[in-house]
């Protein structure tokens, strides 16, 4: 039999380092194969060099027994590969069948062909399950329904080899469900599927196959039923796992103090993401609150309202601290944004500046205006080794340093001010397993020591490792925090899509 | 052909870039020599003997960069921030109008200066700093508060600061002397910037020049505002989470930008013409963009390009004597140049790979 496609020795050198080195796959027919790797491991590199964005220094794909000319998108499309892309592209201002068609037909077809297109389409949706009104407006459907349709629109273009990049992660558990159907459907009718993730229940409970890679090695590949989530955490680590456990909750008597307040919180804002309908929320010294959900619930902008970049339409926020006076308010609240590259820091600028750019006006680090540069020199390199941040030099710009290597300072530059209460928002997301376990236990230590922490998730696994009490936001609105133990992968997964608020 | 990030920088790459963008512009232009019939190093002799052979031709070359100085630190400052002022020309005729006008309010009936030096001259500076100032307060307001692109409300400006000269010259600001040509009244001999050499054009603006683009090094690299700033100008989001409040920034970017560009008025008025007229400026607020960019926005670097440009238009305009092509080729000089240095720029940071 003819594999669907074959990866030949690709190799691909970026500069000095190898993101794919010499990297061989073969995906059968009516397979569902696992893609697993840290980030940087090679993963991206290795798609797009499939779908033809980069060129491999040496090595050759071929699809369905003919070989791929190196460099041209079009020809892999043409061909039957499609790409369900993470963040999602669609034209929020058009209709789904507008979608499907857009770059699918003829600019000339698209009036002419519509009648032929919405009967194909139909015919699609319904050979799949993957009902949607053709009519409907982008910006009307949810994340799973967008999702369908990224899914459609690679059907409809003649796609028999799916890549899905990610795809359950902005899901709800059930729509994941949902979707594990879907592709189950699909490779019943023959097409082939490479699902990237790095969620090892969902690579177990999807996949024939799993290949794993490592700093642009191939480490492991075979069938997924002799494989064991410890082994393929292993794999793509290269080392043993340890797990962070939090210890038992804080006693009574020290959760007493209540240093995070919100009471009726509700916010607008001019760009389209969700308002906040009045939030309120308390976080006591010594604990972990978790607010989870799904991506674009309103999480963002209830970050950014902790933040203080926007300003609530009514409610009030309060950080009320014993220790503290109004002076050093500010700084006794630590801010771990969503968004490292774009919020936390200034690529552009140095590591040691973005170090100290929150804490610019204190007396450390500037009197009368002028910068203490040997200061803040001496407290860049003390994060840096503290933290164990990756980098050359402190004079670099930051957005050289890796994912990781940045967090773990921006986590540095807040928590060695010894905060009493943290506010932070998706602190893990994207990063590799070992950030991801020092994240975690930088917070498990503010949170014995006293501080109160606010954690906004939309990793589940993260939110129960962690989390003294678990609050869901969805549609804007917040739940009740719950103590962690009250609640279940279901019970969590039905508050997510928002009907336990609706009971 | 595609880019391809480059992983490590080498000073080589740099310093190899910036070598071989001065060799494309030559040959480029060696090229267009050719075809106007005339002998290519003799052309190219004859432009750098203009700008640098004689003493006269390096104190023109100086005289002609001393605006540019101001106009490309006036850019440079507000690019940093990425407020894109391209309205210097308009600021230089603002700031040049108010330093006149300020030296006529202080001239006494006798007809002599009614303060003491050392206030009127400080007074006369502020007053087209000022100007300047306050003609790129006006788009960045709007730009502040209603979102308003700065880019063509600045441009569009410089038409309405121009208009208003040319009233004022027409008008409550027409030398009487002057046999009905539009041009403002003389400044006050007092108020002139001194002769740096003997016998020639070159005056103490060139000094203030120097020194503005010094303290503007200074203020970019040592203090928390120039920290700010360019926080501002390369992450806006960024720099408001850590509490940096972009207005606030842009505003006072705005006013140092405005100002500076007005001193290059100030600078012409009081250092080399003594009156405004419409043709003061040929140009020198929209060449201080390109002198920016060639300066990849360092105040230090400015004053460099400057005196490269400076030299790139006294040197053509003297070969056009000596050889038979057109001065023309200095602006060709100048805008190869820039597109080379970009280009260069852009090769320092990323790999071309063919296929």
């Amino acid at each position: 039999m003819v594999s669907s496609l074959v990866i030949d020795n690709v190799t691909k050198q970026f500069g000095g380092l190898i993101a794919n080195n010499n990297i061989s796959l073969t995906l059968a027919r009516g397979e569902v194969l696992a893609l697993l790797g840290e980030n940087g491991a090679g993963k991206s590199t290795l798609m797009n060099i499939l779908f033809g964005h980069y060129v491999a220094d040496s090595g050759s794909i071929s699809v369905f027994g003919e070989s791929l000319t190196p460099g041209k998108p079009q020809e892999a499309l043409a061909r039957g590969v499609g790409m369900v892309h993470q963040h999602f592209t669609l034209a929020d201002n058009l209709s789904v069948l507008d979608n499907v068609m857009l770059g699918a037909e003829k600019l000339a077809r698209i009036a002419s062909g519509r009648a032929a297109a919405r009967e194909r389409l139909a015919t699609l949706s319904s050979q799949f399950g993957l009902t949607i009104s053709p009519d409907a407006l982008i910006r009307s459907l949810s994340v799973g329904e967008k999702q369908r349709v990224e899914i459609l629109k690679a059907l409809y273009r003649g796609a028999r080899i799916l890549i899905l990049d990610e795809p359950t992660s902005v899901l709800t558990p059930q729509e994941a469900s949902a979707l594990f159907a879907t592709l189950k459907r699909l490779v019943t009718d023959g097409l082939s599927i490479i699902f990237i993730s790095h969620k090892l229940d969902e690579v177990l409970a999807i996949s024939d196959r799993v290949a794993v890679l490592r700093q642009g090695k191939l480490v492991f590949e075979g069938a997924t039923r002799e494989a064991t989530k410890a082994s393929l955490a292993n794999a793509m680590v290269g080392r043993e796992v340890t797990r962070i456990q939090r210890d038992g909750g804080s006693s009574e008597k020290e959760l007493r103090t209540e240093l995070l307040q919100l009471n009726n919180v509700s916010a607008d804002c001019p760009d389209s993401r969700m308002p906040l309908d009045q939030i309120s929320l308390l976080v006591r010294a010594g604990e972990i609150v978790a607010i989870a959900g799904v991506s674009g619930n309103g999480q963002s902008l209830l970050a950014d309202v902790l933040f203080g970049i926007v300003k609530p339409s009514a409610g009030t926020v309060g950080a009320a601290s014993p220790r503290s006076t109004s002076s050093t308010k500010k700084q006794s609240v630590a801010r771990i944004p969503e968004d490292r590259q774009h919020t936390g820091s200034v690529g552009d600028l140095t590591v040691w500046e973005n170090a100290i750019l929150p804490r610019v006006s204190d007396s450390r680090f500037s009197k009368w205006g002028w910068l203490k540069r040997t200061n803040a020199r001496a407290h860049a390199t003390a994060l840096v080794k503290r933290f164990d941040v990756r980098l050359s030099s402190i004079e670099q710009p930051i957005r050289r340093l890796s994912g990781g290597n940045m967090q773990k300072l921006i986590l540095g530059r807040e928590l060695s001010e010894q905060p009493e209460v943290i506010v932070a928002a998706q602190p893990t997301w994207g990063l590799d397993v070992g950030a991801v376990a020092f994240v975690h236990q930088q917070l498990l230590d503010a949170r014995a020591r006293g501080a109160a922490v606010l954690m906004i998730s939309e990793d589940l696994d993260e939110v129960f490792a962690l989390a003294d009490r678990i609050a869901v936001m969805s549609k804007g609105r917040l739940s009740d925090a719950v103590s962690s133990a009250h609640w279940t992968r279901e019970s969590i997964g039905l508050a997510m899509a928002g009907e336990a608020l609706a009971a | 052909m595609r880019l391809e990030p480059r992983t490590a920088l080498s000073p080589l790459t740099t310093l190899g870039a910036s070598l071989g963008a001065i060799a494309f512009t030559l040959v480029i232009c060696a090229l267009l020599i050719l075809w106007a019939n005339a002998d290519v190093f003799a052309a190219y002799g004859a432009i750098f003997n203009g700008a640098f052979g004689s003493r006269f031709a390096i104190t023109e070359t100086l005289t002609r960069a001393t605006p540019l100085i101001f106009t490309g630190l006036a850019a440079a400052v507000a690019f940093r921030a990425k407020l894109y002022n391209i309205g210097a020309e308009g600021q230089l005729y603002v700031g040049a109008i108010a330093a006149v006008a300020a030296s006529i309010w202080m001239t006494n009936d006798a007809g002599e200066l009614g303060l003491p030096l050392a206030i009127a001259f400080p007074l006369m500076i502020a007053a087209g700093a000022l100007a300047g100032a306050l003609l790129l307060l006006i788009p960045t307001l709007l730009k502040t508060q209603f979102k308003v692109d700065e880019v063509v409300t600045t441009l569009l400006l410089n038409f309405i600061a121009l208009l208003f000269v040319s009233m004022l010259l027409d008008g409550p600001m027409k030398d009487p002397t002057a046999m009905g040509w539009p041009q403002s009244p003389t400044l006050l001999a007092d108020l002139e910037f001194s002769k740096l050499v003997d016998r020639a054009r070159l005056h103490t603006g060139l000094l203030l020049a120097c020194a503005m683009s010094i303290i503007l090094w200074i203020v970019l690299s040592f203090t928390r505002f120039g920290l700010s700033l360019r926080a501002v100008g390369a992450n806006p989001r960024g720099a408001a989470f850590a509490g940096i409040s972009v207005n606030g920034t842009m505003i006072k970017v705005a006013l140092i930008s405005g100002a500076l560009a007005g001193l290059a008025g100030v600078g012409e008025v009081a250092g080399r013409t003594g009156y405004v007229t419409l043709d003061m400026s040929p140009g020198y607020g929209y060449s201080g963009i390109v002198i920016a960019m060639l300066a990849g926005l360092n105040p230090l670097g400015v004053a460099l390009a400057a005196v490269f440009v400076g030299a790139a238009i006294v040197g053509a305009d003297a070969m056009s004597r000596v050889v038979n092509v057109p001065t023309y080729i200095a602006d060709v000089i100048v805008a190869t140049a820039l597109i080379s240095v970009l280009v260069a720029g852009l090769l320092t940071q990323y790999k071309l790979r063919w296929r």
